[in-house]
């Protein structure tokens, strides 16, 4: 088992936030997060790498519980994030981008150099020199990822990668992903889109209020028309 | 015109060390987001220690090898502090962080003293740099051609470090988005330190390298730091190329000052700072910051006016207060005048802190200008007293009209900068302009007429005053224009999209502040007799905000009690120890790190947790804006 979440409760000041969540990834899979604006997906990414402070259960990444350590220890241990916002430093070019999240290289995880990451994202190949402040949204979204994968992790979490980009980025944003997970990351996806998850999915959940109601394979969501059309916008 | 050149290189020779100052302060303030105040002290801890170095171990080490020592042991005294004081004050209000830190300046001072004496030190030459060029038959030292050199080298050694390592890009990334480089898996704890360790390495570089030119002394901290304020302002915070602009920008116009106005040189650094906000508010090369996190903003503890019989409570405190005179004698009348005073001052600074968002650090200004404008008017003119004192304190009004508008076109510690340096510029005019307010020796003999001049009259006037100035800002508070004023110290936008002219407001909330501060100023000089440039200083700037603080910053009316109790400790321990600004500094730290919510907060905090039907929701912390 690469990531097991277990009673995860997270707070924002007195607003409880996140109920009882239970995750489990295994190596090597790819798994989405579904669930509507607000329902809890990037407050259950931040809670899992210690980003929100008040948070209770159990995080095991590789059978180990992460809950009691400072985010930079967890991403270290080779748990990358990819937050909803991009959060690309927009002063740095390209290459220091990827040099921010440069990490020394893991024995269970594939190793990312620059050269791997530009035949992943050929776009940014041509603009290493760029500051991260001129590139476009889909373009953004490409160092982001990259910028991730040059920490060498074995699981990454995609807060929404697909949203606001072009059909066209998407397909190449899918592309990518199953190229990581063919490389042997495990992958697990915040997604709003039922067709871009299908894509790239070995299972989902359904994130709805902070609970999680549904989980299975793409194949048994399909099979629950009722549950899908209950908590996802089509 | 040989002259006019040897001024020049004088000029750049200076920018040296406040370049190197100046570029620490920045870079920390980059990363962490702190407003190192005690960056100044840090500076005359490297000149001392190297004073140190030089003089007894430069058989051992050299002089050059001295130089760096110490500024090598001065950095790791930064460490410690950013180990043991500053990793718990990160999260703190930004003022809370300018407190704790000029906190440390106050014991630095005294330690200072403490180990090197109080007289002022001339340090060893640099070998090698013992002569002077001849330049058309003036004399430039050879040390001065060494420090123009020294100061590119620097930034251009700075700008490899931070384009050329990857330490230094994830400096950068840091001063961009610090979590996200935690969230990248780099320990910020680590970054952190080392970034502070690297600022203040320059910081006592550059006081180490001043020994060959000046002597050393302990109130190099002050001097040096108001300099760098006014850099930073220029040149805009976190910009190094800035740092170095804005750093041969008012070392040329320092030195060419003395040649346009030499009585008052500092006029000159004013105007080209005044032109620069109104120009570009953030500086030559800085950045417009996102909003700056609101100074309260530990808890949400609505604010009401009184009600009927905390009226009366009020009203029997100072009937009580009146009956002084029953018992007390002659001293206890004249420290309780003074009490009565400072609560004024500490009333109008709590006025645009708390209540305006605006956290002054030059408030004395606006009291020191209405002392000089009651001894100008008394002496000079030779006015009546009550004339003085209704007159006197205008002209605190017209400095923090002027000041004011040019400060609140900023916010936070820029804000706080600012006003730092024009409290230190009216001070060095009433310093150095000897012909009009007797410089140092102040100005004497501003005594009441006969109908106050008894100490139980003066104190009756004095806390009669005070009560009203307390009812009136109180009366503020609750009025519209208090509570648009509330508005824009908690969300400008929101404050803009409904019609309020927020940079208005703030500048209305600054002279009623400013005037009442004068009001304060106008009575200490008849309670003294006299006026000195101290009523201006930093020290009585920052003996406010700690009676704010100590009062409770978020409490409506804490700070009558902070006053009081801080005026009395501090008259108390004056007469205990020799060492106060070491007691002092210490206490500061303390009440910024244990206490932040000050007395008022607390007892305020134990209130809302007797009533149970208090809203835990108000009584929990908010997260900051940003």
């Amino acid at each position: 088992m690469k990531l097991s979440v277990q009673d995860l409760n997270s707070h924002y000041g007195p607003a409880h936030i996140l109920f009882d969540i239970a995750l489990e990834v295994s190596d090597g899979e790819v798994v989405s997060l579904l669930g509507r604006n607000g329902a809890g997906k990037s407050t259950t990414f931040r809670s899992i790498v210690g980003l929100v402070a008040q948070r209770t259960g159990r995080i095991l990444f590789e059978g180990k519980d992460v809950s009691g350590e400072p985010t930079h220890a967890i991403v270290r241990g080779g748990l990358g994030y990819v937050p909803e916002e991009r959060r690309i430093f927009t002063d740095l070019t390209v290459d220091e981008n990827l040099e921010v999240g440069r990490q020394p290289v893991r024995p269970n995880a594939p190793h990312w150099t620059r050269e791997k990451l530009f035949a992943l994202f050929p776009n940014l190949a041509t603009m290493r020199g760029r500051p991260g402040g001129r590139m476009s949204g889909g373009e953004q979204q490409m160092l982001t990822i990259a910028r991730t994968l040059m920490g060498n992790p074995s699981l990454v979490l995609l807060d929404e990668p697909s949203e606001g980009l072009s059909p066209k980025i998407v397909e190449q944003m899918v592309e990518a992903i199953l190229t990581m997970k063919k490389e042997g990351v495990s992958i697990v996806v915040s997604e709003q889109n039922l067709h871009f998850a299908r894509l790239i999915s070995d299972r989902a959940y359904i994130i709805e209020r902070g609970r999680i109601c549904f989980s299975g394979t793409m194949g048994e969501l399909d099979a629950r028309p009722d549950i899908r059309d209950a908590h996802l916008a089509l | 015109m040989a002259f006019y050149f040897v001024q020049f290189l004088t000029g750049l020779a200076s920018a040296a060390s406040l370049f190197l100052v100046a570029s620490g302060l920045s870079i920390i303030f980059g990363v962490t987001r702190i407003v190192n105040f005690a960056h100044g002290a840090f500076y005359m801890l490297g000149a001392y220690i190297a004073f140190t170095l030089t003089e007894q171990f430069s058989g051992a080490i050299g002089f050059w090898g001295g130089i760096v020592f110490a500024a090598l042991i001065v950095a790791a005294l930064g460490v410690l502090v950013e180990m043991v004081l500053l990793r718990r004050i990160y999260h703190a209000p930004e003022l809370f962080q300018l407190l704790a830190t000029f906190g440390l300046t106050l014991m630095v001072e005294d330690l200072v003293v403490l180990i090197w004496g109080p007289s002022d030190l001339l340090g060893r030459r640099a070998p090698g740099f013992w002569g002077a060029v001849d330049f058309f038959g003036q004399n430039v030292p050879t040390y001065d051609l060494f420090l123009i050199v020294l100061g590119p080298l620097v930034l251009g050694i700075l700008w490899l470090l931070f384009q050329r390592t990857r330490w230094g890009v994830l400096v950068r990334a840091a001063t961009q988005d610090r979590d996200m480089v935690a969230a990248l898996g780099v320990n910020q704890k680590w970054l952190f330190t080392s970034v502070f360790a690297v600022g203040v390495f320059l910081a006592a570089l550059g006081g180490a390298l001043q020994i060959p030119r000046d002597a050393v002394h302990h109130a190099m901290d002050l001097r040096i730091i108001v300099d760098v304020f006014v850099v930073i302002v220029i040149g805009g915070l976190g910009s190094i190329i800035g740092a170095f602009v804005a750093a041969v920008l008012v070392s040329e116009l320092n030195a060419f000052g003395i040649l346009v106005f030499p009585k008052i040189s500092i006029i000159l650094v004013f105007l080209v700072m005044a032109a620069v906000l109104i120009i570009r508010p953030w500086g030559l090369f800085g950045k417009q910051e996102a909003p700056a996190r609101r100074t309260p903003g530990l808890t949400v503890n609505p604010w009401r006016p009184l009600m009927l019989n905390e009226r009366l409570g009020a009203m029997a405190a100072l009937v009580l207060a009146a009956a002084l005179p029953l018992i007390g004698g002659n001293y206890a009348l004249a420290v309780g005048s003074e009490i009565a005073i400072f609560v004024i001052f500490a009333a109008s600074l709590h006025f645009m802190m708390s209540v305006g968002g605006l956290a002054s650090f030059g408030h004395a200004a606006y009291f020191g200008l209405g002392a000089y404008g009651v001894a100008f008017l008394a002496k000079m003119a030779g006015l009546p007293m009550i004339v003085s004192l209704l007159l006197g304190p205008l002209l605190g009004l017209l400095g923090a009209g002027v000041f004011g508008f040019f400060s609140v076109q900023l916010s936070g510690v820029y804000f706080a900068m600012l006003t730092l340096a024009f409290a230190q510029i009216v001070w060095s005019v009433a310093f150095q302009w000897v012909a009009v307010t007797g410089g140092d020796n102040g100005i004497l003999g501003v005594w009441p007429e006969q109908w106050a001049a008894s100490p139980s009259h003066f104190y009756w006037l004095s806390i009669g005053a005070a009560a009203l100035a307390v009812v009136a800002l109180r009366i503020t508070v609750f009025s519209p224009f208090g509570f648009a004023l509330r508005a824009t110290r908690d969300s400008p936008l929101r404050g803009e999209a409904i019609g309020i002219d927020g940079k208005r407001i703030q500048w209305t909330a600054f002279v009623i502040a400013g005037t009442v501060a004068g009001v304060a100023g106008a009575l200490f000089a008849y309670l003294k007799g006299s006026i000195f440039p101290d009523s201006l200083g930093i020290s009585l700037s920052v003996d406010a905000l700690v009676m704010v603080l100590l009062g409770g910053v978020e409490t409506v009316s804490g700070v009558v009690v902070g006053a009081i109790v801080y005026k009395m400790l501090s008259i108390w321990l004056v007469s205990q120890t020799d060492l106060s600004k070491l007691v002092l500094g210490g206490f500061i730290v303390l009440i910024v790190v244990v206490l932040p919510k000050g007395i008022a907060g607390i007892l305020e905090t134990i209130g809302n947790r007797r009533r149970p039907e208090a809203p835990a929701l108000l009584a929990s912390q908010i997260d900051t804006a940003e």
